[in-house]
């Protein structure tokens, strides 16, 4: 069973729809014991960095979800769930992540340079580090493959924790990977079938 | 870099899809969730679902639908028609929707759109505009085409993009239903002066018309069609290899 975390913040809707569409039984909880029953857990989110933390923190899920990744439990974060396992965010004042994966979470205004749109909204192709293996989120797609992106903030100083990154002005960083720790920018459930099959992945690590 | 999106628009009336739809191979073509599940499988880039007359009907019905067409499709789903109050905004993302798209509901109350970008954030939502010239300059008109508000269009979707919209769809009265090809000098102002993505509606009669907004307009994000793809007068595969032959940067 996956546990998708409930904190109240964002529409869990498609990403129940998907996993249930690719078969994976899961749920949607802010309950402790089942949290930690689960074999994995996905951590969603929407909206703003601090109000997010704090809502995970005022819950004591983050707790919960601070043990069970360092037990080695398949932990996935997407989208602002993604930006908060890294160390630190700057949106809107300066605030503390779950430093699960190293770097952290800046506008990115500032690093695609001028006449791009912010936020970075659409399908975007992504790009394998060389130096490094393919991540097993990706056993089922390829390099080029397009996902779909709705994000103005992105990871910076994630260093060799980066799976792929996302061209728009810059390299932008789309997924990032730490043990059993995993974090997508992009949102796999709204990313057709090759988000299907990153999410089918993520059910079989 | 960031792919061009091809977004087909489902027009729901009464449950089903208006404008006429023709595709062999599928069971029921006038139910928004064949033909929702349809375009997600073909490579539409994101669908949009305009429920026309949902202010005159009940509400329980058009989110039934709704819940059904977005269980049923993996790519981003945006959802107009009657949306007036921040409880509609409510009510269709709990049924699926990613994005909601505001007309009249803005044009009656301006500040909706500052209250649900403060709610849901700027992303979610999408500010549709139905434009006609009228002695020479853009109108915005209401009420589906039928009432001209007086009010110009260039300034009114800069004040909506200034108060939080995400995202603009043009839709030229002009040009809808003409097949003649998108509104070009339009669309050309429109994106002159927004810097958010801006969807182009009304006039696509066949592949070309997409080409050409396209090169002519390198800035615009997207083109949106109903019934050339309902009908399969173009098919989004074809379209797309095109685009993709003719330099334009496409998700395939």
């Amino acid at each position: 069973m996956i546990a998708i975390i409930d904190y109240g913040v964002g529409n869990l809707f498609s990403l129940q729809s998907s996993l249930k569409f690719i078969g994976a039984e899961a749920k949607v909880t802010k309950d402790i014991e089942e949290i930690r029953k689960a074999d994995r857990i996905i951590l969603p989110g929407v909206g703003a960095f601090a109000d997010a933390i704090a809502k995970l923190r005022q819950s004591g899920m983050e707790k919960v979800v601070l043990e069970e990744a360092a037990k080695g439990k398949p932990l996935l974060g997407i989208c602002l769930g993604m930006q908060m396992l890294l160390e630190k965010s700057y949106e809107y004042g300066e605030h503390e992540g779950l430093g699960l994966i190293k770097g952290s979470v800046k506008p990115i205004a500032p690093m695609i340079g001028e006449g791009l749109k912010v936020p970075h909204i659409g399908w975007n192709a992504l790009i394998f580090p060389k130096e490094k293996e393919k991540s097993k989120l990706y056993q089922y797609i390829n390099e080029g493959d397009c996902v779909y992106f709705v994000h103005s903030y992105a990871g910076v100083d994630c260093d060799t924790n980066v799976t792929a990154r996302a061209e728009y002005g810059a390299e932008l960083t789309a997924s990032v990977e730490n043990g059993n720790v995993y974090g997508t920018q992009f949102h796999p459930e709204k990313s057709g079938e090759v988000g299907l099959k990153i999410l089918k992945a993520f059910c079989e690590i | 870099m960031i792919t061009k999106r091809i977004i087909p628009c489902l027009d729901v009336k009464n449950g089903r899809v208006v404008k006429g739809v023709q595709f062999e191979g599928l069971s029921d073509v006038s139910s928004p969730v064949e033909l929702g599940k349809y375009y997600s499988d073909c490579d539409a880039d994101e669908l949009v679902f305009y429920d026309i007359t949902a202010s005159a009907e009940g509400r329980a019905l058009f989110t039934d639908i709704l819940t059904e067409v977005a269980q049923n499709i993996f790519i981003p789903l945006t959802v107009g028609g009657g949306i007036n109050t921040l409880e509609d905004f409510d009510r269709v993302l709990k049924c699926g929707a990613d994005k909601v798209s505001v007309n009249s509901g803005a044009i009656k109350n301006p500040q909706l759109i500052e209250e649900a970008a403060k709610k849901y954030g700027d992303q979610c939502v999408v500010l549709s505009v139905d434009v006609k010239r009228v002695d020479g300059k853009f109108m915005v008109f209401a009420k589906g085409g039928r009432e001209n508000t007086g009010m110009e269009a260039l300034a009114w979707i800069k004040r909506c993009v200034d108060m939080g919209v995400g995202e603009v769809v043009v839709n030229s009265i002009d040009t809808d239903g003409v097949k003649q090809g998108f509104d070009l000098e339009l669309l050309k102002q429109v994106c002159e002066i927004v810097s958010v993505p801006v969807i182009a509606s009304g006039g696509a009669g066949c592949i070309e018309d997409f080409v050409t907004l396209f090169k002519e307009i390198p800035t615009i994000d997207a083109g949106l069609a109903a019934s050339i793809f309902h009908f399969g007068e173009v098919k989004i595969s074809d379209l797309k290899d095109v685009l993709d032959q003719e330099g334009i940067i496409v998700r395939k």
